[in-house]
Order: structure tokens, then C-alpha cells, then sequence
């Protein structure tokens, strides 16, 4: 199996440069998550304006898909609609298990995250932030 | 004389060889990502060779029939099967008698059978003593008996080194003491625990003490009366031996002492409504039909081991932990865990690369064909205690040589390489 199907330059970068890590003004819904298998942690803030993501922070330690993954969960956030936000989780939980997808939906970076398939020991590295996210929507005071 | 050295008098082929066994463990020639497979995680378990998997296939095809209940011919065979490995293993690791010997699933049950059993000799405010590196099998059960019963858990920690800090022992073992379990050899650190000593100071206090020896049976010798346990535990499965078998060893008064856990049939010596007494030992403990083809093949791991010789297995993982450390240590940048010393420490070591995170690390090995374990090796306590929230093992067997820790160390190299 080739290692660049996991391991892709897009993911490398996040990995390297992880987007995410700047303190939010106010956290309106948090959750923090870990994987007891390998100890990965990550921590997720949100910021919100009503029904919309303002900011995202992750914090956290782990691997690099699972570093890479919460980057991009930083990115991608800003600016959706919490529906929107569920939507594209339950895309990303499609994509790891070869569902299909939603024909509209754009997975940006995600996309990215399509090797990762391949080797199911890593699905959970990559689901991780997303879950955690998901837990921090069904946890806050959201409206 | 053994059947080897027999054979070798005879012009049969010398016994077997640690590090020159490779070709009896059938996984150990398959290929893994178009590599030659190197099993680094015997740790986690080991590969079993040809005469166990032969042998549990033998019983299914052979002999197959509940223990201790049929009359028939294939009933009495599974049997004689059955009470073989059992005393097999009690001659094998000192136990007094066969009896002293119970067949468990796997160590973590023997543990958890050992912490329900003793439960009702313990009051509240009573103390348990553990170490700071017990994996979770032999700390979880404890934590929630001292719930259940209000017990007080008190910890040894361990140093920087991986040393246990013995000079705290006079604080946490006191005439509150009631129990102390401990790991004969940690599976993070490596630590071969001063368990001797250890437990002569739990006896003084009147303490049960329980051994925990998954990572030191099948690597060194062990006997149970030397290293002092009332009660000692490992799992077959570490051991070369077949998934789904373990034992809870014990000296015979304790066992009388300890209540079963589990109720059903074979374990009761009368039934009726209002009243029930228990078989004897160790049958009371092993309710239900037990996994009698893993114990029917678990003698012919036994058997391998044996014909090597436990002090020349010994010498050959602390030939090997010598070389891995070296080897690792000359990579730079590594943290290697645990004492340095390798006549201390078990045949693993876990390191930590803060360039390459351990899962990382795991899948870029996996592609070379390197197979290690990577996370916190169910030891979170030692984990956080350490700093990390994780690391890579390599652990090592009978069938382990230089070869495959060479190959580790180039992995790491090419891991290094891809995430530079």
C-alpha cells in the first residue's frame, strides 16, 4: 500500500501548520475527546453567532491524521450553520466507510482524509475531532 | 534427560535454540506489505508455533467432549487433556500440586476472580497497595473492589528511571495493609520489580500479595514459592500458548480462602434450593465448560520452552534488549523508557520519538513490515505520569533476533526520513 495515499501533501501541511490553536473570545460550546486506544486528546471550542460557527479552536495532542483532521475541522467550521456542521461530520463518517457521499456537499480539504480508508486502524485518528465537535453541539447551550 | 538432548544422543537434531526458532511459528514466514514479517508486539501476544496450533486442531478432531462429566471414552481423553496441562503447568512454574493451578480466560479474569475472592475478607478502610506502572488488568479490578468495600488504594510510585521508589514502603505498606499486587515485570517500562522483597514485607504485615506475571512467564524463570506470591496470574496467550486460557495460581490455603465469582455447573458439590456447597478447589473456580482444546495444546508451549531452557531464553532477550538499546540509543533524539541496565528489565522497551508521533511511527513501520504496538499500553496512570500520551513498544520472544531489531531501527529511520 502506498504510504502518499495516507499521508497526503495537503495533510502533511495541516499536520506541520495546524490551523486552529489561536484562544477564542467566548466558548459557547466545548467538548473535550479522546481516543483510549492510542491516547490522542483533542479539545474542542466553539464560538457562535446564533445559529452560526464564528470561530473554532483545537487543542489537543495526537497523530498526524488526527492533527491534520482537527486543522481542518478548524478551517472548515467557520462560517457554516451547526447544520451544516453535522452534515459535513456525517459526510466525513461516510467517506471513512465507503458510503456514498451527498453529490452537493464539498469536501474541501477533507477530501484529503479519503486514504485514510485504507487503513482502518487510522479511521478513528481522523474521526476524532469531528466527533468531538459533534459531542460539543449536543453538550452546550445551544439554541 | 529431555527428549532432546535424547534425540541429540542419538544423532536426532540439537534442541532448539532462542533466536534460532523462527521456522516452528508459522506467521513468523508470511509477508506483511511485500515484507518479511517482524513481529515486535510479543508483549501483546505472542505467535504461537506449529505443535500448539496442531495441537488444538487434534483435539477438535480427536477427542472433543466436555471435561469431568462425560463417561464416554472422548469425555475421559478431554479429560486427561485437560488435568495434564493443568499439572503441567504447576510443575512448570512451582505450584504445590495441580489443584493449586485454576484455569481462568486470560490473566485479566485471574486478576478480577482474585479481587471478587478476597473481597469478603477486607472492611472498609482496609488498604490495597499497587505501583504507579500496573497495567489496567491489574489495577481496575482493585479500584473498583476499593469502592465496592471502601478500601483506601495506595500507590508506589516509580522514579525516572523506572525503578520502583522502595524507600517510600515503610509509609504505604503499614499494619492497615491488607493486599499488595504488583507486575513481576511492567510492560511499559520494562522493570523487572524486586518482587521477593517486596512480598517478605507484605507477609510480615499479614498482606495477600498477588502477582501479576504476564510480561515474566515465558521469558525468565519463574516460581511462584521464590518470588513470594500468594497469588500469581499470566496468560497463555504471552506465552506461546493459545488465546483464551490464563491461570490464577496460589498457594493451596489461600485458594481455600478465596469465594468464587462465578456460579454454574461443575463448580458446586451439592444443589438444592435453599443451600449450595462448592466443589473443591481448583473446581470451584471454573464454572461452565471451560476452553478445554486451548489446554489440551497449551503443554506443547510449555514443552518448547522447556527443551530451551528458561535461563538460556533469559539470555537470549537480555542479548537482545542490550543490542535494541544501543541500537536505538545511536539513533539520537529518542527517549527511551525504563532502566538501562538490561539484566533489570524484561525483553521490550517503549520510546518515545517527538519527532514521529507513536501511531505514526506504528503505520510507517507496518509498511516496512514491522509490526509494534503503539498507544499507552493500557497504563494510562504511567503514561501521564511520564508525560506522554503515548509511545512505541517493541517487545521481544523466542523467535526475536539482531535481524529484526535491525529492521526496526532502519524503519525508523525511513519514518524519521518520510516526516522530515
Amino acid at each position: 500500500m502506498n504510504l502518499d495515499v495516507l499521508y497526503r501533501e495537503v495533510v502533511m501541511e495541516h499536520h506541520r501548520c495546524p490551523q486552529g490553536r489561536t484562544p477564542l473570545l467566548r466558548i459557547d460550546a466545548h467538548a473535550d475527546g479522546q481516543n483510549p486506544v492510542c491516547g490522542d486528546q483533542v479539545s474542542i471550542g466553539l464560538q457562535l453567532d446564533g445559529d452560526r460557527i464564528e470561530h473554532v479552536s483545537v487543542n489537543g495532542h495526537g497523530c498526524a491524521i488526527s492533527t491534520a483532521s482537527g486543522s481542518i475541522l478548524a478551517e472548515m467550521l467557520e462560517g457554516l450553520s451547526l447544520h451544516q456542521a453535522r452534515h459535513l461530520a456525517d459526510q466525513l463518517v461516510a467517506l471513512m466507510h465507503g458510503k456514498e457521499l451527498d453529490e452537493e456537499i464539498d469536501l474541501g480539504d477533507l477530501d484529503a482524509l479519503a486514504g485514510v480508508r485504507q487503513f482502518p486502524a487510522r479511521i478513528k485518528c481522523a474521526l476524532l475531532p469531528w466527533m468531538t465537535m459533534i459531542q460539543a453541539l449536543d453538550s452546550g447551550r445551544i439554541p | 534427560m529431555s527428549i532432546y538432548a535424547l534425540g541429540e544422543a542419538l544423532g536426532q537434531p540439537r534442541a532448539p535454540r532462542p533466536g534460532e526458532v523462527a521456522d516452528l511459528f508459522p506467521t513468523l514466514g508470511r509477508e506483511v506489505n511485500g515484507r518479511p514479517l517482524v513481529y515486535l508486539d510479543t508483549a501483546a501476544t505472542s505467535q504461537k508455533p506449529a505443535a500448539v496450533i496442531d495441537a488444538e486442531a487434534r483435539f477438535y478432531r480427536q477427542h472433543n467432549a466436555a471435561v469431568h462429566r462425560g463417561v464416554h471414552t472422548l469425555g475421559t481423553e478431554a479429560t486427561l487433556a485437560y488435568e495434564d496441562a493443568r499439572a503441567d503447568v504447576a510443575r512448570w512454574l512451582g505450584a504445590a500440586a495441580p489443584e493449586a493451578v485454576v484455569f481462568t480466560r486470560n490473566a485479566t479474569s485471574a486478576l478480577n476472580m482474585a479481587a471478587r475472592g478476597w473481597e469478603h475478607r477486607l472492611r472498609p478502610g482496609d488498604e490495597i497497595v499497587v505501583t504507579e506502572m500496573e497495567h489496567h488488568a491489574n489495577l481496575v479490578p482493585w479500584m473498583m473492589l476499593a469502592k465496592r468495600r471502601q478500601l483506601n488504594l495506595k500507590v508506589i510510585p516509580c522514579d525516572n528511571s523506572g525503578y520502583l521508589e522502595l524507600d517510600r514502603l515503610p509509609t504505604l505498606m503499614n499494619s492497615r495493609t491488607r493486599l499488595v499486587a504488583l507486575a513481576h515485570v511492567s510492560n511499559v517500562l520494562g522493570t523487572i520489580n524486586p518482587v521477593a522483597d517486596i512480598a517478605a514485607r507484605a507477609r510480615r504485615l499479614g498482606a495477600l500479595v498477588v502477582v501479576d506475571a504476564a510480561q515474566s512467564v515465558g521469558h525468565m524463570p519463574v516460581d511462584i514459592d521464590a518470588i513470594g506470591a500468594d497469588l500469581l496470574v499470566f496468560s497463555a496467550h504471552k506465552t506461546y500458548g493459545p488465546t483464551g486460557l490464563g491461570a490464577l495460581i496460589g498457594r493451596p490455603s489461600v485458594l481455600e480462602k478465596l469465594e468464587p465469582m462465578e456460579g454454574g455447573g461443575e463448580m458446586i458439590g451439592h444443589v438444592d434450593f435453599h443451600e449450595v456447597t462448592w466443589a473443591a478447589v481448583p473446581y470451584r473456580f471454573e464454572a461452565g465448560t471451560a476452553n478445554v482444546a486451548a489446554a489440551a495444546s497449551f503443554p506443547e508451549a510449555i514443552d518448547l520452552l522447556e527443551s530451551m531452557g528458561a535461563d538460556e531464553i533469559r539470555a537470549h532477550e537480555i542479548d537482545l534488549v542490550d543490542f535494541a538499546w544501543s541500537q536505538l540509543s545511536a539513533l539520537g533524539g529518542l527517549h527511551l523508557l525504563g532502566p538501562a541496565e538490561a539484566d533489570e528489565r524484561g525483553g521490550l522497551i517503549s520510546f518515545h520519538d517527538p519527532r514521529v508521533h507513536p501511531h505514526d511511527l506504528a503505520t510507517l513501520l507496518d509498511q516496512q513490515g514491522v509490526a509494534v504496538r503503539a498507544g499507552h499500553h493500557c497504563a494510562q496512570p504511567l503514561h501521564r505520569k511520564l508525560g506522554l500520551a503515548a509511545t512505541t513498544r517493541a517487545s521481544f520472544g523466542v523467535y526475536t533476533t539482531r535481524d529484526d531489531v535491525h529492521a526496526l531501527v532502519d524503519g525508523i529511520r525511513f519514518a524519521r526520513r518520510y516526516f522530515s
